[in-house]
């Protein structure tokens, strides 16, 4: 069943499918951004309690959600490496790790400038927003140990190891509303049964979630790309790329 | 459109500080990130050249070298 997914481990199969991918997911993203942006900021309806503060939420919830899935994907690459021996894949374990902690901060940040007008704070230690923050600790840390080692097969290796640990985090944040007492508010779209949210407002949200995930996926590739250049040096293929790619 | 003008919407209801500021540093750290994630490649794709070029400064100064220790003979 996953038998199609062997080719991919040699990193010129990964290379050319990620050059494929490449322009097909900068157009989705643009698109839905552009999309999802205007039309929450400009045609949903406020928000009865929260009036237009609330419009954060387009871009909030989308880089908060995709801030775990992001490290999840970084795991599911880590445990790959791992198991089957694939350099390639630690190689997407780490181009995935900067962008993952873009997403992360993106929603602290954004949660701090909503969090100030409703809650009258930017920041409180609450259980959410700290389980958060250790999560772009974990990418930060992924990302300096894998920076650490000169050789890249064992800084790979660690870092994998570290993303993997940090999995615990992840079912933390999502129950942190639950399990702690806490100014966050709970679920608004993953109770996929009753949305506690009108469709008009939803509609802007899912396709914001949308052009995010293209975002994420759209940089990874041309991260993965530059991580395969840089640890692939010595092959043929690679050096034929880079005396036509013309930078020199 | 949940706006009566432009102004009404650059005012937010008079959240425009927040929302504003929230959707400039999303969006300028995304750019900043796509910036910098492509000179990354381009930067890779270079030292790759630069290597090659060593290797063949190197390649070539060994074989001069080997020259010019034949002639002294």
């Amino acid at each position: 069943m996953w038998k199609w997914l062997h080719p991919y481990a040699k990193t010129e199969n990964a290379y050319q499918l990620c050059l494929t991918l490449q322009p097909w997911l900068w157009g989705c993203a643009l698109v839905c951004l552009i999309v999802g942006t205007v039309w929450g900021l400009a045609f949903a309806p406020q928000d009865y309690q929260q009036g237009d503060s609330f419009r954060i939420i387009y871009i909030h919830v989308p880089s908060a959600i995709l801030s775990m899935s992001t490290y999840i994907a970084m795991a599911v690459a880590a445990l790959v490496g791992m198991v089957w021996q694939w350099r390639t894949a630690y190689m997407a374990m780490i181009a995935m790790a900067p962008v993952g902690a873009v997403m992360t901060f993106i929603a602290l940040f954004t949660g701090a400038a909503w969090g100030k007008p409703m809650w009258g704070a930017w920041w409180v230690w609450d259980a959410r927003l700290t389980s958060e923050l250790i999560l772009l600790f974990l990418y930060i840390g992924v990302i300096a140990l894998y920076g650490a080692f000169e050789d890249k097969q064992q800084g790979g290796k660690a870092a994998g190891i570290m993303a993997l640990v940090g999995v615990v985090n992840i079912p933390i944040i999502h129950y942190s509303v639950e399990w702690w007492n806490t100014l966050h508010q709970g679920a608004t779209i993953s109770k996929f049964d009753s949305p506690s949210i009108a469709p008009e407002m939803l509609w802007p949200l899912l396709i914001n979630l949308a052009g995010f995930a293209f975002f994420i996926a759209a940089v990874t590739t041309v991260r993965l790309r530059s991580e395969i250049v840089l640890r692939e040096m010595h092959r043929p293929w690679v050096k034929r790329l880079a005396d036509e790619s013309g930078v020199a | 459109m949940q706006f009566d003008s432009f102004s009404s919407f650059l005012h937010m209801g008079g959240y425009a500080f927040y929302v504003w500021l929230s959707f400039a540093v999303s969006f300028g750290v995304m750019a900043v990130l796509v910036f910098a994630s492509y000179r990354q490649h381009r930067s890779h794709l270079k030292s790759v050249v630069l290597e090659q070029e060593r290797l063949q400064r190197i390649k070539r100064a060994k074989k001069n070298a080997a020259v010019s220790v034949s002639h002294d003979r």
